[in-house]
């Protein structure tokens, strides 16, 4: 077969292949019964795109395609093997990132090697084409901000950046939308822009896009991170589709568009989960210098236990539901906490846990944890399934939650989390908050439950108060 | 009516979109991960771009972006689609 022949007949056949591939790929991801299978049929589609790729190059040099392929591959199979499953929000971050930013790159190649390189006369949209120019200027647009709020967002999960609290800049919208209009402006100009000429205003709209990237993640406190991870694997997508505009492949837009709805699709339930809108997230300062509503921030009537006691209650419960939070990823408690319930359970007990959708730092990231200590995924339940089984439950179990199980939440509508749907552990007849400390959690407001009657307090790292009661259950 | 390259890619995306909505709906909150981190693989597919952003041999400008671009893709695809193997794997594991 001639090139032309492969070029024009072969490889779109195997671009579509591909396309067919990630659909039915991401289908089955969202299954549990065929997720891996899914997962591996869309890696074979990427296979198939990147060998349609290289034919469609024919006989080039390939010294710098290999080197890259190769390179790439070594980096992403390290990161993917080594990483903890408690550091998953932070690899998703930061892969969204390496997205974002590849197709910015991609842009602006292709700018260079026509605009710059190539000498052109004229203007860009002359070199370009219009179209084309104009896609150049958003991929560069949404990639760079993909890429930089990405690593905000990774610095964030990893508490750093001031612990991951909010940092506000005084009139910061301000300050964001003019670098938006004004990145948006440069981008414009540069279209119309004489060749030799565009070159300042397209490093002006990549300077903008990047710092424009930070402003957007900086204002986003820690715990709001699962909204700003989904979103930026939206925005990903987005910015994968503008190269596939720029290179005119429609392989790129599809797969774009897909990831990009799959982004918002998840967004959209972080935030209904959290009863707030993804405005309200994204402008920023949640749980900041806002008055506690309704009452003081002074407990009172805290009740407090050891291991000693807690087991006692446990020795006697029959049915036990443990509510796992961040606090949990954070003391690594996932395998203690399955040895608790395997000991319970071995004593007749019935242990379930429920699964809060904005619990932990990504959307699934308790799921994740738990299933790294083999907890069957069957025993995780729902917020709905659940609630209604707390009044018929003897014991909760509240590991490094806080907020989600706050009762304020659905009786003051003064509240900051006021609405928002929360896990009714204090339904249950005993309940033990296993915590630091009495800090507030993210809302930054007093959570009502440690001052009910029916609540104990255990005061530690959930991984050492879980050994104590695994001690002394086993004692009993 | 005739459409351009540019409305025929518009149309693509949009449809893209859509088929990507209905795909998702409705699952289940112990996949979001895996589905966000196989998603976010899906993303890397701009190494097709970047693959032919670095053709040429001699260094120029407009190479190193493209493979850069190659690298930064390439983590993105094979990180992506490992990691979320390695956890789907764990959700596999059959009860004792």
């Amino acid at each position: 077969m001639s090139h032309e022949v492969i070029r024009s007949n072969l490889v779109p056949i195997i671009y579509l292949l591909s396309t067919v591939l990630f659909i039915f790929g991401i289908k089955q991801l969202a299954k549990v019964k065929t997720a891996r299978r899914g997962n591996t049929i869309a890696a074979a589609g990427m296979l198939f795109a990147i060998t349609g790729a290289l034919l469609e190059l024919g006989v080039v040099d390939y010294r710098w395609i290999g080197a890259g392929l190769i390179l790439g591959t070594i980096i992403g199979a390290l990161f993917a093997i080594r990483v903890q499953m408690t550091a998953m929000p932070e690899m998703v971050a930061l892969f969204n990132g390496f997205g974002g930013i590849a197709s910015a790159l991609v842009a602006s190649s292709v700018y260079w090697s026509v605009v710059v390189e190539g000498g052109a006369s004229g203007t860009v949209y002359d070199a370009l084409g219009t179209d084309e120019a104009i896609t150049v200027m958003l991929s560069i647009l949404v990639g760079g901000v993909t890429f930089t709020g990405s690593l905000v967002a990774l610095l964030k999960l990893q508490g750093r950046l001031r612990k991951g609290q909010p940092i506000l800049l005084p009139a910061r919208h301000f300050i964001t939308f003019g670098l938006l209009f004004a990145s948006l402006a440069a981008g414009g100009i540069a279209v119309g822009a004489g060749a030799p000429d565009s070159m300042v205003w397209v490093l002006s709209l990549a300077g903008g896009a990047l710092v424009l990237g930070v402003l957007l993640t900086i204002p986003i406190g820690g715990a709001d991170m699962p909204v700003v991870v989904s979103l930026l694997n939206s925005y990903s997508g987005l910015a994968a589709s503008m190269a596939g505009f720029v290179i005119g492949n429609p392989l790129l837009i599809i797969g774009g568009a897909m990831v990009g709805a799959a982004g918002l699709i998840l967004t959209q339930i972080m935030c209904v989960a959290m009863n707030r809108s993804l405005l309200n997230v994204l402008v920023g300062g949640f749980g900041v210098g806002e008055g506690t509503a309704g009452g003081s921030d002074e407990y009172t009537g805290v009740t407090s236990c050891g291991p000693e006691e807690a087991a006692m209650v446990l020795e006697n419960a029959e049915s036990v539901i443990i509510i796992p939070g961040y606090g949990l990823a954070v003391a690594q408690a996932q395998h203690a906490v399955r040895e608790l319930a395997d000991l319970l359970k071995s004593r007749g007990t019935k242990v379930t846990y429920a699964i809060h959708p904005v619990a932990g730092r990504m959307p699934g990231h308790m799921n994740v944890l738990l299933a790294e200590a083999d907890v069957p995924y069957e025993e995780l339940l729902e917020m709905d399934v659940i609630n209604s089984e707390f009044k018929n439950t003897d014991v909760a179990i509240v590991l490094g939650a806080n907020d989600v199980v706050n009762p304020i939440a659905t009786k003051d509508p003064s509240s900051p989390i006021a609405g928002m749907p929360i896990l009714n552990a204090h339904e249950a007849r005993s309940v033990f908050v296993v915590k630091r400390s009495l800090s507030p959690g993210y809302a930054g407001i007093k959570n009502e439950l440690f001052e009910y009657d029916n609540t104990m307090m255990i005061f530690g790292d959930a991984k050492k108060v879980l050994q104590g009661l695994i001690g002394e259950v086993k004692g009993l | 009516m005739t459409l351009g390259p540019l409305l025929i890619g518009i149309y693509v995306f949009v449809l893209a979109g859509f088929v990507g909505f209905e795909m998702i709906t409705k699952v289940p909150p112990t996949l979001h991960t895996p589905l966000m981190s196989g998603a976010n693989a899906i993303s890397g597919i701009t190494v097709v771009g970047a693959v032919a952003a670095a053709t040429t041999a001699p260094p120029t400008i407009a190479n190193l972006l493209g493979l850069v671009a190659i690298v930064t893709a390439t983590i993105n695809v094979v990180g992506g689609f490992l990691v979320t193997d390695r956890m789907l794997r764990m959700f596999g594991k059959k009860k004792k």
